[in-house]
C-alpha cells in the first residue's frame, strides 16, 4: 500500500507540466529527485533547474496543489542541490516532446527544430528563460529557442 | 556571529550585490538579446544569493533569508568592493562583471571540493551558471575592445578605473585561515596566477592593456565600502524599510 502510494505520487507528479514549458512534466524536466516515505512522512525531493529560476516556486506550489487535490497531506518538499541539475537526465522521448513545440533540445550539436538543418547560430546565450539560449537557423532562417546543455 | 556564517554571507553578499547591479540593466539594455541576457545574469545571482543567504539563515538563526538581505545596513555587507561599482556605459558593466567571473569561476571550481556538503553542493551548482556569465562578458570584451577606437577607449579607461577593485579578490584574513584548517575555505591567494593568465590573454586578444598595479582598495570583506553600495541598498532595500514584512 504504502509502495503503491509513493507510485502513485510519481504518477501525479508526471502531470503537472512544467510551468514554462507546458509539454513536458516537471519529471520529464528531472527536477523531481526522490520520493520517499519515513514515519508516515512523504518527502519530495526537488532541484532547481538556475539557483534563480522563477519556475521552482511556481512547481513547488503546483505540487501542494496537486498532492492535496488527491488527499495526501502528510507530505513535504524538500530542496536539494546535489547532485546539480544537469540536462543529460531527460530521456530521449522528452527531448522529443521539445523538438515537437518548437524547443531545440540539448545537445552539442544544435538542430532547427522547424527544418532539422545543423546549419544554425547562435545569437544569444540568454533566451526567454534561464535554461534557454537564442538561435537562428541559417537554411529556413527561422529564429528559435534551444535548451541549454549544462 | 560564527565564522562559517560570515564566509557563507560574505559570497551570498557579492552575489546578491552583483544582481542587483544587473537587475538595473532590465529595460535599459543596448539591444533586447542583451537586455535578456543581463536579466538572466540577475536572476542567476539572486538565486545564488538565495542559496547561500538560507544556509546562513541556518546556521545564526536570527534572520532569515530575506532580513539578510533586506534590513542589514552598509557596514553589515561583506561583498567585495568590485561588484558594488556602478554600472556606467555598457563597456564599464562588461569589465566590472569579466573581472569578477573570471575569480569567481576560479573561486566556486575549488569551493566546489570544499568539506561542507551544502556549500560544496551550492558551488557545484553555481559554476555551471558562471560558465555562462564568464562566457558572455569574455566575449563582450573581446568584441568592444577590439571594435572601434571609442569602444576600445571606452573599456580601456573602465579597466582603469575598476583595477583598484581586483586587490582584495585575493586577501586572505583569520576567518578565511580558520575555516581552511578544517577544509571548509580555499585559499584564494592560491587563485591569483590562474586569474592572471585568463585576464592577460583576454586582454590580449580584446587589444587591451592591463593596467599597472597600483593602489589597491581593501575592506569588502569586513564591511568597508565605496559610496556606491549606500545607494544601492537605499534602492533594493526601500519597499521593505517602508513597509515592513510586505509581501507580493
Ligand atoms: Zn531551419
Amino acid at each position: 500500500m504504502q509502495n503503491g502510494n509513493i507510485k502513485h505520487i510519481w504518477q501525479l507528479l508526471n502531470t503537472i507540466p512544467d510551468p514554462e514549458i507546458p509539454v513536458i512534466s516537471i519529471v520529464e524536466l528531472g527536477v523531481v529527485r526522490d520520493v520517499n516515505l519515513k514515519d508516515n512522512l512523504y518527502t519530495i525531493s526537488i532541484t532547481p533547474t538556475y539557483s534563480g529560476c522563477p519556475a521552482v516556486t511556481a512547481f513547488t506550489n503546483d505540487i501542494k496543489k496537486c498532492l492535496k487535490e488527491n488527499g495526501f497531506r502528510n507530505f513535504k518538499i524538500k530542496l536539494v542541490y546535489a547532485p546539480a541539475w544537469t540536462t543529460d537526465w531527460m530521456s530521449k522521448e522528452t527531448k522529443e516532446k521539445l523538438n515537437n513545440y518548437g524547443i531545440a533540445p540539448p545537445s552539442k550539436i544544435v538542430i532547427c527544430p522547424q527544418c532539422n538543418s545543423k546549419n544554425t547560430t547562435l545569437i544569444s546565450e540568454f533566451g526567454a528563460t534561464a535554461c534557454k539560449a537564442f538561435y537562428k537557423c541559417s537554411d529556413c532562417l527561422e529564429p528559435f529557442e534551444a535548451f541549454k546543455c549544462i | 556571529m560564527s565564522n562559517l556564517f560570515t564566509y557563507t554571507i560574505r559570497i551570498a553578499d557579492s552575489a546578491l550585490i552583483l544582481g542587483q547591479r544587473m537587475a538595473e540593466w532590465c529595460s535599459n539594455g543596448p539591444t533586447l538579446e542583451e537586455d535578456i541576457a543581463l536579466s538572466n545574469i540577475s536572476l542567476d545571482l539572486f538565486g545564488q544569493a538565495n542559496g547561500f543567504y538560507e544556509y546562513a539563515a541556518q546556521i545564526n538563526g536570527e534572520k532569515s533569508a530575506d532580513e539578510l538581505a533586506f534590513t542589514r545596513n552598509e557596514r553589515e555587507f561583506f561583498n567585495y568592493q568590485l561588484v558594488e561599482q556602478t554600472n556606467g556605459n555598457f563597456g564599464k558593466t562588461i569589465v566590472r562583471n569579466f573581472l569578477y567571473d573570471s575569480f569567481i569561476f576560479l573561486f566556486y571550481t575549488e569551493l566546489a571540493n570544499s568539506s561542507d556538503e551544502r556549500i560544496s553542493a551550492l558551488a557545484a551548482k553555481s559554476i555551471k551558471e558562471v560558465k555562462y556569465h564568464l562566457r558572455h562578458s569574455k566575449n563582450w570584451l573581446i568584441r568592444l575592445g577590439d571594435g572601434t577606437d571609442e569602444s576600445n577607449k571606452k573599456v580601456q579607461d573602465a579597466l582603469e578605473e575598476l583595477w583598484q577593485y581586483t586587490g582584495e579578490l585575493f586577501e586572505m584574513d583569520t576567518i578565511d585561515t580558520e575555516l581552511m584548517k578544517k577544509n571548509i575555505a580555499i585559499d584564494v591567494s592560491k587563485l591569483r596566477p590562474k586569474w592572471n593568465e585568463m585576464i592577460d590573454s583576454t586582454l590580449k586578444t580584446a587589444k587591451l592593456n592591463r593596467p599597472e598595479d597600483g593602489y589597491m582598495a581593501s575592506g569588502g570583506k569586513k564591511g568597508i565600502h565605496t559610496e556606491c553600495l549606500g545607494f544601492l541598498l537605499a534602492e533594493m532595500q526601500f519597499l521593505q524599510r517602508a513597509y515592513p514584512n510586505a509581501k507580493w
